[in-house]
């Protein structure tokens, strides 16, 4: 019975709704915050601790795909603020236009992620009783995407850190545990978001966003760039920070 | 331990007094705020007594320099626990110099604690009185903690660190200790008894073994005291099968051979408890080998021995009937 | 009751949201903050009494110091899955779901709360999440303690740990969301005149009580998530066998679990600050005092979660620093409680069954609270901590403060609720019976804790069973005292006396309205133009105006 912009029975004015709306994204990107919170403090706990481990973890992540879909994630807060401002300014066709291209970054985002980790599968970096960090090292035709000089540089790395930490492996095995806890939870809330953005592509097509009502794009708009915030986040802790070269 | 309903446990070491005095301290803060609140609380209720259904109360809404005063006066004396309670633990924290090192190892669901000199104990710890003991605390699986009440001291046994205790008995005696964070099934079994001795009598034990005791009856006390009876209940109800009977007898095995029970099977099975499983029962004995002497092996087989007389239980010993062998 | 004796005969009103719409899927799909809350009612009673059974089966082990009723594989897990289902949901759902869901848009004047539909999802998750804790009980039952302890509960229990994970995740949602929607209705729903300090005192607690479900529970969240990961696909950060750290496990336990504690008891204060103004017919002593109270309590109990591991070898600085905020952190409860005391000076005091259950809760808390500083305290910590004085200690405060102040108010907002009064004689009774049974039961458990007794034991010393027989028999007039309420308010909401819209009576904006209210709440939205628990400006409430008992101003006394 509820249709697009009217007032829910609950509220007095459709300020109060608005007002309403927003601030339970808020409070509900606040517990976002928190729940990030505990997985980012077992990472920077453990890379304290295991600082040669957490280092050769990160040398072995690929800086190209991971920094690609930085750009790509950032490319995609644009075109949302974009579909947000054409919402707020009334500009139908262009919101469709905008979501879309949203929806189409996030996609390209995915597609990298699954390249990465069928390479981390390939190469025993997926935590369990496979797990080998040396894998790739050991044997080099297991791993043809990695080329020569990766591999005589990321050898050398190894002895390093095998030096400075006997049971390398183990504790390599805990950086990925947090890679894949962190990029995991991470990618989940982007499939949610994509889900949130198809359903507001189906609304806008329908025509629904008007000046007046647009509160379910600028929230969903919220959500995104909140997703996006924490890659930017997790790109340095677990791409660029441990890297000397 | 003596009167019916005792209140505070024995005070058998240097941090017992100042931590029963701090006690008291709260204690007597505590009880004056509960019986200040309580009978202003009973007196209000009496004298302002609803008297007419239609009655209302005074039209107060409060005062600020009341409210200024119960919230420092609380917190001037909250203070001052913290600083008494902070000095006792910080000397609890920080072990001093001289102290007698002793080795804890804590294991579901046991006590391994080891001498200076290498003499090792299970489940039984001998200090000297007097003296500064250090216990340095280690486990094999999961958080145990060590605490003696009578010292009024714990301390978490984690995995994957050491952590240390320190404490001076004060007085000889026999005192219970516990393992007080919850480890498992059997947490409630894993304690113990530390024996503080005179320093002569301490000196004398660390030296000396048993002394004139029978095999049988010094078979008996280490079965005690390496906590076998833990699991080999005599009823057959326990994890492990019961010994009762089980000498001389033959015993169906978990693969489905049946072995006879002799010296050198009993002596197996301490030393390399998973060899040969008991058919109906886990594998979950710790082996023995290094904790047990030879001469205590002896003694042990003496006593399990000795158990020939006793009935075998129903369910569980283990024990094959002597007719069903075909190999 | 107290109302004028020739008062005529009330009668139910015509409408109301109990009867206006019929059927299962009336209840089962409803967005009305009421409904949700009586369903609210009903899950949380069922797993009181769950957790209830496993308590009574603790107490009848523990008769004996070897123990006759359970193995110890049985017993621990009796007493882990007693303080899953009480913890977590029981206590931490009980006030604000049922009582918090029922009135504060009553109390503010709204027609419902902010999001009723996410209402209404909160509910089912808490109902999901319950099932999977359901399941872990009944296949196989779960032996590691509420606490989830690391390792052993993810390497070397052999219960079933991950289905109560899983539970205990999902139901974590359910808190979150009502935490949410209090927070945003607080802010966004109150009726015109409604200032922030008129709102009543159970809003301000629930506001409190919101802000600690919102920023602490995502981290038990993500906390049992890695947990569970770890158990089910040996991830490590928790194993020290692959280089985790268990203590990691500990901080971010406590960091939600000790703030969950005042999940539990915030609600109680916010019950009992209604009460004593109601039934002292008097403006509640220090109103700011006691609302800034409720926030610092939310916001200090964030910084005090690693009193739990004093002695898990941390480092010496930390604990100092920890103790001391653990002593500030007692000093706004202690206000309360002043302020309560003083708003009985110069009341008209009844002793209405809710009352009875004020002054219990003032009691248990008093003792609950005071027995806080020997564990805050690092000294005395070294030796109580992990006995039964622990046990004690928070059972006095979440069973003595939290559940008398949910009874309390249960019994206090019945009428409202169902439109009936409950039996008065009954109720004052088992009010009785409680009390006193709770202290036999919990009381013996401080002097078992300073004589030694380490909690969690199946067997224990011959020295200790004294006190441990005086518990059981305590804990068996407690299950009375549980049993008479459940019974008697039932029977209460179909066939009691018709209540009335205000019996008391109260000022609360709650009893504005009919007795059970409309759907909508109000006919039309309130204006508010009086502060809270003014009985004197309120010639609404058919009371004197002047006071009585000739306390300041002094006029009129008889």
């Amino acid at each position: 019975m509820h249709r697009t912009g009217e007032l829910y029975g609950q509220f007095k004015t459709l300020e109060q709704q608005k007002e309403s709306a927003t601030l339970g994204m808020w409070i509900f990107l606040i517990t976002e915050v928190m729940f990030f919170g505990g997985i980012m403090l077992a990472y920077a706990l453990n890379r304290h601790v295991y600082f040669p481990a957490f280092a050769a973890g990160s040398n072995t992540l690929s800086l190209k795909l991971g920094g690609f879909n930085t750009v790509v994630l950032l490319a995609s807060s644009f075109t949302m603020a974009v579909a947000v401002w054409s919402s707020q300014v009334g500009k139908k066709t262009l919101i469709s236009i905008f979501l879309l291209l949203t929806i189409t970054l996030g996609f390209v985002f995915f597609g990298v992620k699954y390249v990465e980790y069928s390479q981390k599968f390939h190469h025993h970096l997926v935590p369990g009783k496979k797990f080998d960090i040396f894998y790739c090292v050991n044997n080099p035709a297991g791993c043809p995407d990695v080329d020569a000089p990766e591999l005589m540089e990321e050898s050398k790395l190894l002895d390093e850190a095998k030096a400075a930490d006997p049971d390398l492996n183990a504790h390599a095995q805990l950086y990925y545990s947090a890679y894949f806890g962190m990029t995991g939870l991470h990618a989940l809330h982007m499939v949610i978001g994509a889900g949130l953005l198809f359903w507001l592509l189906k609304g806008s097509l329908a025509g629904r966003f008007t000046p007046q009502w647009n509160t379910p794009v600028d929230l969903v708009g919220l959500y995104w760039h909140f997703v996006d915030i924490v890659w930017i986040y997790l790109f340095p802790l677990l791409y660029l920070i441990d890297r000397h070269k | 331990m003596q009167s019916p309903l005792p209140f505070f446990p024995e005070q058998a070491s240097n941090f017992a007094g100042n931590v029963d005095a701090l006690f008291s301290y709260i204690l007597v803060t505590a009880i004056f705020f509960t019986v200040l609140v309580s009978l202003l609380a009973i007196f209000a209720a009496f004298r302002y007594r609803r008297k007419n259904a239609s009655d209302i109360g005074a039209e107060i809404h409060g005062n600020t320099a009341l409210e200024i005063g119960w919230t420092l006066i609380p917190l001037i004396l909250a203070l001052g626990m913290f600083a008494w309670g902070a000095v006792i633990y910080v000397n609890y924290r920080t072990a001093p110099k001289d102290t007698l090192d002793i080795y804890v190892i804590g294991k579901q669901w046991m006590w391994k604690l080891q001498q200076p000199n290498g003499r090792k104990e299970i489940n039984e710890l001998h200090i000297p009185v007097n003296r500064n003991i250090k216990l340095i605390l280690g486990s094999e699986d999961v958080i145990h903690n060590f605490y003696v009440p009578a010292f009024r001291v714990k301390m978490d046994v984690v995995p994957g660190r050491y952590n240390t205790m320190w404490f001076r008995p004060t007085k000889v005696g026999k005192y219970h200790f516990f393992c007080s964070q919850y480890c498992g099934t059997n947490h409630a079994l894993m304690g113990g008894w530390v024996i503080v001795q005179d320093p002569a009598e301490y000196a004398a034990w660390l030296s000396g073994e048993s002394g004139d005791v029978s095999p049988v009856s010094a078979g008996e006390k280490l079965f005690t005291q390496l906590a076998c009876t833990t699991c080999h209940v005599s009823n057959g109800t326990g994890r492990g099968p019961s010994l009762n009977g089980v000498y001389g007898a033959k015993v169906l095995l978990a693969d489905g051979s049946i072995v006879t029970a002799d010296e050198g099977y009993i002596r197996e099975s301490i030393l390399q408890p998973k060899a040969k499983i008991v058919a109906g029962y886990q594998p979950v004995m710790p082996t023995f080998q290094g904790l047990v002497t030879e001469e205590q092996i002896l003694n042990l087989t003496a006593y399990i021995k000795s158990l020939q007389t006793q009935p075998v239980p129903a369910k569980g010993a283990g024990v094959a009937p002597a007719t069903s062998g075909k190999k | 009751m107290s109302t004028a004796a020739a008062a005529p005969v009330k009668t139910m009103p015509e409408h109301h949201y109990l009867n206006a719409t019929y059927g299962i899927r009336s209840w089962l799909l409803t967005v009305d903050h009421k409904r949700i809350a009586l369903l609210y009612l009903a899950s949380v009673t069922f797993f009181f009494f769950i957790g209830g059974f496993f308590a009574m089966m603790i107490r009848l082990h523990l008769l004996t110091p070897s123990g006759y009723l359970l193995s110890a594989d049985t017993y621990n897990r009796m007493f882990t899955m007693h303080g899953v289902a009480m913890i977590f949901f029981f206590l931490i759902p009980s006030i604000p779901a049922v009582l918090g869901n029922f009135l504060i848009p009553l109390m503010i004047g709204a027609k419902d709360l902010a999001f009723p539909k996410i209402n209404l999802l909160s509910w089912y998750v808490y109902v999901v999440g319950g099932a999977f804790t359901l399941y872990s009980m009944v296949s196989g039952g779960l032996d590691t303690g509420w606490t989830f302890y690391t390792p052993l509960s993810t390497v070397y229990s052999n219960s079933a740990v991950a289905p109560a994970v899983v539970g205990i995740f999902i139901t974590g949602f359910s808190s979150i969301l009502t935490g949410l929607n209090f927070l945003v209705t607080i802010h966004t729903m109150r009726a015109p005149g409604m200032t922030w300090f008129r709102l009543p005192m159970f809003v301000w607690a629930h506001y409190a009580t919101s802000i600690v479900m919102i920023l602490g529970t995502p981290v038990i969240a993500i906390t049992l998530a890695l947990a569970g990961m770890e158990r089910l696909f040996g991830l490590g950060f928790f194993n020290p066998a692959m280089g985790g750290d268990p203590i990691l496990f500990q901080h971010l336990f406590w960091f939600y679990s000790h703030p969950a504690v005042y999940i539990m008891i915030l609600p109680a204060m916010g019950v009992i600050s209604e009460l004593i103004p109601t039934f002292a017919r008097k403006q509640l002593f220090g109103y700011h005092f006691v609302a800034a109270a409720s926030l610092a309590i939310a916001v200090i109990g964030f910084l005090v979660w690693t009193h739990h591991m004093f002695l898990t070898g941390q480092s010496t600085y930390a604990a100092l620093v920890f103790s001391f905020l653990t002593f500030l952190v007692a000093i706004p409860s202690a206000v309360k409680t002043f302020n309560w005391v003083a708003t009985l000076y110069g009341g008209s005091i009844s002793f209405d069954t809710p009352m009875l259950y004020a002054f219990g809760f003032l009691g248990l808390f008093l003792i609950g609270g005071l027995t806080g500083l020997f564990l805050g305290c690092l000294g005395t910590d070294i030796h109580i901590h992990d006995t039964y004085f622990v046990v004690a200690h928070f059972h006095y405060i979440m069973v003595g403060g939290a559940i008398m102040g949910y009874l309390g108010g249960l019994h206090f907002w019945w009428p409202k609720m169902t439109g009936r009064m409950y039996p008065e004689w009954l109720a004052r009774i088992s009010a009785l019976i409680l009390f006193v049974g709770f202290n036999l039961t919990f009381f013996p458990q401080f002097l078992l804790g300073y004589l030694g007794m380490p909690r969690r034991y199946h067997v224990y010393p011959p020295e200790f069973q004294v006190y441990n027989v005086m518990s059981t028999a305590g804990a068996s007039i407690l299950a009375i005292g549980y049993l008479l309420p459940m019974i008697y308010l039932t029977w209460a909401a179909f066939c009691g006396k018709v209540a009335g819209d205000n019996p008391w009576p109260a000022t609360g904006l709650e009893w504005k309205t009919q007795s059970p209210p409309l759907t909508e709440n109000f006919e039309v939205t309130p204006v508010v133009t009086w502060e809270p628990y003014d009985f004197h400006n309120r010639p609404d409430l058919g009371l004197d105006a002047v006071a009585a008992n000739g306390v300041v101003p002094a006029h009129g006394d008889d």
